[in-house]
Order: C-alpha cells, then structure tokens, then sequence
C-alpha cells in the first residue's frame, strides 16, 4: 500500500522536480525585463531582426534537414547491410559534445583547415589559406551544417527506440504486397505510426537548435550573432546596465522558439494532410526507391564522415607538433598537450563521470516510476503537465539559470555536487522521458493481460515482463539522460559556484582560448564517457538476449 | 554560522565588512589565519600556459603557506563579477564562492563602483615595496581609475603586433602604415570582434594615433566632442574595412584566435598584449619560427593585470597570501620566463637583491622579444568610460551587418 502511494505521487514529484526550478528560475532571470525599460532597448538594438532571423532560420531548417536524412535513412535502408554500418557509425557520434562537435567541423572546413591542406597546394595551388568566407558566414549555414551533425544521430537513435512499437515489418510487407515502392510504403504506412512517437523529440530539436550557444559562437555568424548567442554575451556583460535588456532578450527568445513550435504543428497538420491525399491517388511510386535511397545514404554517410573527420582532426591535434598550412599531417607527433592536461583530466573525468551517472539513475528511475504510475493507475498525463516536463528543453538556458543560481545561493545548497546532479537532472529528465515514454506506451497491454490472467501482481508484470521487454529502450533512454549531463555547461558552471568542475566546463573554458591541443584531449574524453554508456546499452540487451530472437532490435 | 542581532545590527550601522574581516596591516594574523583555507581564484582559463603557471603558484602556496589554490577557470571574467553580483542580491554577505579574481579595466572599475571589493590590503602587502610604481604607473591607476589599494598588480602587458617576418619584411609601425600596408595586401589583417577586450584596445590604439589630442583620452568620455574626437576612427575603420581579413564579413573572437590565425597562415600581422607570447608559442612549436614582434611609433598601450577580493569572500586572509606571493620576486622571474608566460614584471628590478636581481638577468627573453629598451613608451590606457563608447559604437556601425 505505501508503495502504492509512493508510486502514485511520483509524476507530481517529477513535475515539481522539473518545473520548480524552470519556474523559479525563470522568474528570478526574467523579472528585470519589466524594469529599466529593457524590451524598448531591445528594439532598439539594430541587430534584433536579424538576429532572430538567424535563430529561426537556423532553427528550422536544421531540424529539417535532420529530419529529412533520419528518416530517409530508416525509410530507405532499414534492415540492409549499409543501414546497420551507418547506424553502428552514428550511435558514437551522438556522445560528441556540441562543441567539440563545432571545433571539429570548424577545423574540417576553414580555409586553413584539414581539407584544405590536403588538397594544397597540390590540387588547388593554394600556398597560403584562400580569404574565403566559409564559416561564421551571415546566413548561418555553416552553423545549420554543425546542428545537422549533432541532431541526425539524436533522432535516429529516437526513431530506432520507437520503431519495435510500430509494427513497422508487417505493415511494410502489406505496402510491397500492395506494389508500392519501399520509401512510399515506409512514408505512407509506417510514418503515421512512428510519429506521435517521436514527436516531442523533434520539438525538443527545433527548440535545441533554436538555443544552441556553443555551436552558435564557433560555427554561428557573429555580426550580429544568433539570438542565443548575443543573450549570453549581455548576461555575461560585466555592464550590469545590460541584464535587463538580455531578460527582455530571453523573453523574445522564449516566444519564438513557441512561434517554430506552433509552425511545425501547423506543418505537421499539412503534412498529413497531404500524405492522405497522396495516399488516395493510389500511385505505387517505387521511382522514389531508386534515387531516395542512394540520397538518404549519401546524407548519413556525409554526416558519418564529417563527423568522424572532425574529431579525428581534433584527435591529431591532440598529439600534434608543429602544424603548419598547406601541410595535411603534423611535422611531428608528442604527448605535450596530454602531459599538460593530465592532471586536470582526471578529477574532472571523475566528477563528470559521478554526476553524470547520479543524474541519468534518478532521470531513469524518476520517469520508470512515473510511466508505472501511469499505467497502472490510468492517469492522463494532462497538456499542461507535458508542457511543464519539456520546459527545461524549450527555454533557453540563459533564461532562467542565472536564477535559479541565485535560489540555489538564498538557500545554500548551491557549490555541491548534489545539487549540481539536480540541476543536471532538470535537463537530463526530460530527455529520458522523451527516449522512454514512447516505447513504454507503445509496449502491447495484450502482455501485461496475458501476466494478469495467469495470476502475475502488477508488481511482478513490472519486473518480469515490461522491464525486460523495454530494456533496450530503458538502457539507450538512461545513455542519452548521461550524454546530456556530460555537455551540460551553464547548469555545471552556475549552480556549480565554478567549484564543481567537468570535462565540459574545463573544455568550453579551453575553447575560448582556441588551443586546438588541449582542447582535443578534452573532447577524447569528453567523447569516451558517453560512448562507453551508449556502448553499454547496445551490448547489455544484445548479451543478455543472445538466444532471444523475438528481442533483437528490428526484429 | 549565524551572527548574532547585535552583530547584524553594528555590521549595519558601521556599513563595515560584515565579519571580522583579517586586517592586512597585521600580516602575521593574516598568515595564521591563511593557514589550510582553500584559496578559490577566479581566473580566465583559456590559455593552458597561464592554467600552468597558477597550478605552480598553488603548489608554492601550499609549501610556503599552507594555503591550498584552486583555479575557478573562467571563459570570461565577467562570470566571476557577475557571480559576486547575485551573491550580493541574495544577501549572501559572507563566505562567498569567489575568493580572488583576475581583473582589470571596466570589471575592475565595475566592482569598485558598486562596493564589491574588499580592502584597501594591496599597499599593506608585505612585497609591495619592491612593486615600480613610479617606473610604472599603470601598477595603481588601471584605466585612469584609482586602484586604491583594493587590488593588487601582479603582471604588466603591452600591445605588441606580431608579424611573419617570412611575408611581411617591413612590418608597419604605425595606424597609417598599417593601413596602406592592408590595402596592398587585402585580406591579410584582422583584430578580435569588439567588444573582446583586446579587439576594443587596438581600436583604442589607433584611435591614439590619429587624434590630435591624447590627453583627452585620460578624461571620461564627453558627449559634446565624442563625435568629432572619434571621427577620425570610424573613418579610418571606413578604408581599412575592405581590406581586413573576410573583407571584414567576419572576425576573430578574442586573442587566442587572432594567435590561432597567424598560426594558420590565415593572416601576417597579429598582435598581443603580451610581449612575451609569440617567443612562447614558437618554443611550443605553435607558431612558425619566423614570427617577431614591433611596436608602434610613439608607443603601445601597456596596462596592469591585478587581483583583487570580493567584500564577500569566504578566504580573504588566504586571498592576500596568494596576492602577495604573486609579487614575490621569485614568482615574478617565473612569469616573467618566456618558456612559462613571458608577461612583464610589476617589480622593480634595481630595488630588488642581488640573488633576486639575478633570476631576471639570467632569462633568455626569447627570439621573438623585444629587449625593455626596444618596447618603446607605454601608452596609459585611456579611461574605461572609452572603451565601453567605442565598442558599442563598433557594433553599431560594422557589428551588425546591414
């Protein structure tokens, strides 16, 4: 009975534990916006209009294109050689923090940078870097590229999560036994059933890209930069006149990222729309196979390779002597920048490591029990409460962190590694749920009958049937909840009082000073820890269901 | 933890530090007092070298003093002032995160302004003494702003440009020079993104070479002349422009990645606030071997770099050991190395002894360095009011593309 009660408090405590600090925060960071006149210096600042622009543009069309090639890739391939090889490449790569994911790409494409040297000055004659406009430029393209990087694997790995609850062989065996072409089938059968699924993912995407600062400031244009961007320079701004204005800043911030979010609902309306109508035409389209498929594998490859170039850039930097244009290698190899890290690298690792696994073990068992609660208690998760969970995910973070700092200090919790791991937590729980709450709604009750019938508690349908059933999802959910904690940076530095110190805040300090040694040592370990995680929860359900056919991911 | 009301009541009739704050005056109490705090300095960590070196004074500390240093290693100063700035807001009057803080310039006179620091201890310290305040000023005026004694110098910069002796034969010396020089050679210079703090100072530094009247600059900013002052700037900017590296379509964000661009080969002519830095980098294989260094005609500006404590920190006496073991001249001849840091010492060296006079003369500066005698003047740097106009102004006219 107590259990029972525990049990059904948990999504109000999960509320709470998410939206509290959200709203709290928020109110303490945004309260100057109504005062010193800040929204009408805002409009004052030439720069807002494009400024916002970038924001939404970026946003939005890197959502897009992710979208476009993760599901392309899923549509075209899934079930083939290659699309098992691109997602082997790509499940690492989304435990490439976003930084050190724009510094590799950034060292890949400069002028002066990998590419080019290899091809100078051999095949382009090139003695010295060509004055080409290639990243920071003003429409932000390099910047969506970077975002492309970063959000293809997040949402593959979302899609692959939701895809066992879709039924998706059978109904693309009905769709070819129809004649339609595999992508047609795919889009039309399979597409309405992934989707409500994924749905939040992709809104926690749009908001995600529409926020960014990190890879705003290393890829982004820079006059004027991204919204996001300019807002942390304000808040940051030792002018203290300037904070209200940076509030009224997060405040428009915070209605356009609602604005795309409203877009892409309207979009998605569309969409289906027109998916039903060509559905209605009864064209087997099976031309679309024949140039879809190749697209969607260039697209992933493009995106594997870019990647992977990027942090094997950094990677060599990591050892590199002296490196100087056109030269494609290093003059020489050493441990310099290694033996000059090293002994800051191994505490910060730790504590990375420690708030990492604290935050993704309570994310996991806070949404478990939540998703329990739900199900066994019948409760809807009403609109408002969904609204509330994806709060940390939709502000932006310079909107209410400074904020919550501030509550964090009144009440003296602030500087410790708990409270750090709770701050984490407010960022990393939504993504857990995000991972988790589809495949667990998703998972068929005709099991949980079936265990009831034969005399099974709920308790025991719990343990016995759904966690093993869902493990993979359960695994690959508490993965992303650690890869999130180990890129957290403003979450880490503020509520942290600069005494708690990760892998990823020693790294973006780094990477404001530009040493490409020291910060590829960063980003190798930045790397490994969530690869480690995400390597487990691939291996940990394939081991254990060796001899399990029915439980092999695709089946 | 908790002060009595009587305690409360004087701290706020006699608006004193809150606590019983250590008195710099009596340095023994100070030291028994230092003695196992855990020292947290807030300082920009962007540059692994200086990361290096503050690790070094920590362990000094610790065998000296007994104080323990840790390095709060920021991406920008301002976290740290803004840090200090809610501390203060939450009422969090005592034991706060920041203990001491690298600064100068407008975070200084930020701080100072709005009664953040402690002190004054900087002219109580035992080393101050040796400190050259009259071979260089900039050691108690940072800005034109009074320091007070509310913080304490521990290295001196000057603006030095650094160029590709390989590319460019005959660097210019000077913001004409440059400009003509740029026109030849389009795309080939640059400076970091105002308002980064070393991009503002070139600007500050042209601005130097094409007003008729420097000593106006000492004076905050008057909104009558502003714009007849400035004018010749924004014109200078206005030609030059085109010619900059990305035709001025983008620029590096601060000094490390105008550094990382000559490295590159991206451009030929940098420049720096450190005399020191281009003979370090070569020495780590970062930069080719061709790089030197010049200075202006009629100058670059030099300034101090301090530390100084927040009203609140929670180690203030562990705070001042740190501050003064920084002056010590032994910690000095170390910076001052070009294999460590390659800054310039705030001491002066003919008030030093002869085994501590001997640690400077005994350095190799470096073969991109140029010798005290060669560094020509140090311009003061003109008042904070300045910087703040100019950056604002910059970002106005080219920071935000039409």
């Amino acid at each position: 009975m107590t259990a029972d009660g525990a049990l059904r408090f948990a999504p109000r405590l999960t509320l709470l534990l998410m939206a509290g600090p959200v709203i709290a925060g928020l109110a303490g960071t945004l309260r100057p916006a109504f005062e010193a006149d800040g929204m009408a210096r805002l409009l004052d600042w030439p720069g807002l209009p494009r400024a916002a622009a970038l924001s939404l543009g970026t946003g939005i069309a890197s959502t897009v294109l992710s979208l476009a090639i993760a599901l392309g890739l899923v549509a075209a391939l899934q079930g083939g050689r290659l699309f098992t090889l691109i997602l082997r490449l790509l499940s690492p790569l989304l435990a490439v923090p976003h930084a050190a994911a724009a510094l590799g790409l950034a060292f890949l494409l400069a002028p002066s940078g990998w590419i080019a040297r290899a091809l100078s000055p051999w095949a382009t004659g090139w003695t010295q870097p060509p004055d080409l406009l290639i990243l920071n430029d003003p429409a932000g393209l390099a910047l969506t590229a970077g975002l492309v990087l970063k959000e293809v694997p997040f949402l593959l790995l979302i899609l692959i999560a939701a895809l066992p609850q879709a039924d998706a062989p059978r109904r693309l065996m009905l769709m070819a036994s129809l004649g339609y072409g595999r992508v047609a089938g795919w889009m039309l059968a399979v597409l309405p059933a992934v989707w409500p699924q994924m749905r939040p993912a992709v809104y926690a995407v749009l908001a995600y890209s529409m926020t960014a600062v990190d890879m705003a400031i290393v890829l982004g244009p820079a006059l004027p930069p991204t919204l996001s961007a300019q807002l942390v320079l304000w808040m940051t701004s030792p002018d203290l006149s300037i904070h209200p204005v940076a509030a009224a800043g997060a405040l428009v911030q915070l209605g356009l990222v609602l604005a795309a979010l409203a877009l892409l609902r309207c979009a998605e309306t569309g969409l289906a729309r027109l998916g039903c109508r060509l559905a209605l035409t009864g064209r087997r389209r099976v031309w679309a196979d024949r140039w879809l498929g190749p697209l969607a594998a260039g697209g992933g490859l493009l995106v594997v390779l870019v990647m992977a170039g990027g942090m094997a850039g950094l990677a060599l930097w990591s050892f590199a002597g002296p490196w100087v244009f056109p030269d494609a290698l290093p003059e020489r190899l050493g441990l310099d920048a290694w033996a000059r890290a090293a002994p800051g690298l191994g505490p910060a690792a730790l504590e990375t490591l420690l708030l990492a696994a604290l935050s993704a073990a309570l994310a996991t068992g806070l949404v478990l029990a939540c998703l329990e609660a739900e199900t066994r208690f019948g409760l809807k998760p009403g609109g408002g409460a969904l609204w509330l969970l994806w709060l940390p995910l939709i502000m932006p973070q310079v909107a209410f962190l400074p904020g919550l700092a501030e509550l964090g200090l009144r009440s003296g919790v602030e500087g410790s590694t708990w409270a750090v791991a709770a701050a984490h937590l407010v960022f990393v729980l939504p993504y857990v749920f995000l991972s988790l709450a589809a495949p667990w709604r998703a998972w068929d009750p005709r099991f949980a009958v079936a265990g009831a019938a034969l005399g099974a508690t709920p308790g025991r349908i719990f343990w016995r049937l759904r966690l093993p059933m869902l493990l993979r999802a359960i695994l690959t959910a508490a993965a992303v909840g650690f890869a999130v904690s180990v890129g957290q940076y403003l979450p880490t530095l503020l509520i942290g009082g600069g005494r708690v110190t990760t892998l990823t805040t020693e790294a973006v300090a780094l990477s404001s000073g530009g040493n490409r040694r020291i910060i590829g040592t960063y980003a190798m370990l930045q790397l490994a820890l969530p690869l480690f995680a995400f390597a487990l929860a691939l291996a940990l359900p394939a081991a254990l269901f060796r001899n399990r056919a029915g439980m092999r991911p695709g089946a | 933890m908790k002060m009595s009301a009587a305690a409360i009541l004087l701290a706020a009739c006699t608006a004193l530090p809150a606590a019983a704050q250590p008195d710099p005056a009596d340095w023994a109490a100070v030291l028994q007092e230092a003695r196992g705090q855990t020292v947290y300095w807030h300082a920009w960590g962007g540059d692994p070298r200086i990361n290096d070196f503050i690790s070094w004074v920590g362990e000094e500390a610790l065998a000296r003093h007994g104080v323990s240093l840790t390095q709060v290693k920021l991406a920008s100063t301002a976290d740290a002032v803004a840090r200090v700035v809610s501390e203060k807001q939450a009422g969090q009057d005592q034991g706060g995160a920041v203990d001491l803080i690298w600064i100068n310039g407008e975070n200084f006179a930020a701080m100072k302004g709005k009664g953040l620091l402690f002190g004054p201890f900087a002219e109580q310290l035992p080393n101050w003494p040796l400190v050259d305040v009259a071979g260089k000023p900039a050691t108690r005026m940072d800005f034109t702003e009074p320091t007070l004694g509310l913080e304490s110098p521990w290295a001196m910069a000057q603006l030095v440009f650094e160029y590709d002796s390989a590319r460019v034969p005959e660097p210019p010396l000077g913001a004409g020079q440059l400009l003509d020089w740029a026109k030849a050679n389009p795309g080939r210079f640059t400076y970091p993104q105002p308002p980064d703090y070393l991009g503002t100072t070139f600007l500050k530094q042209v601005l130097y070479g094409v007003i008729d009247d420097p000593e106006l600059l000492l004076q905050p900013v008057d909104p009558a002349s502003y714009d007849r002052l400035t004018a010749p700037l924004w014109a200078w900017l206005d030609q030059i422009t085109p010619a900059l590296w990305r035709q001025g379509r983008a620029y590096p964000a601060n000094e490390p990645a105008l550094g990382q661009l000559l490295a590159d080969g991206e451009i030929d002519i940098a420049f720096a606030f450190n005399t020191g830095r281009a003979s370090a980098a070569i020495a780590a294989g970062e930069l080719p071997g061709t790089i030197r260094t010049t200075v202006w005609t009629g100058g670059t500006i030099g300034n101090a770099s301090f530390v100084a404590i927040p009203y609140n920190a929670a180690h203030a006496a562990g705070a001042m050991v740190v501050a003064n073991l920084l002056l010590d001249p032994q910690v000095q001849a170390r910076a001052q190395d070009p294999g460590v840091l390659g800054f310039q010492t705030v001491l002066n060296l003919s008030a030093l002894s002869g085994p501590d006079r001997a640690r400077f003369d005994a350095l190799d500066l470096g073969v991109a360095t140029l010798a005290p005698d060669d560094l020509g003047p140090a311009l003061p740097e003109p008042h904070a009011s300045w910087m703040t106009r100019i950056s604002q102004d910059w970002t106005r006219r080219y920071g935000v593309a039409q």
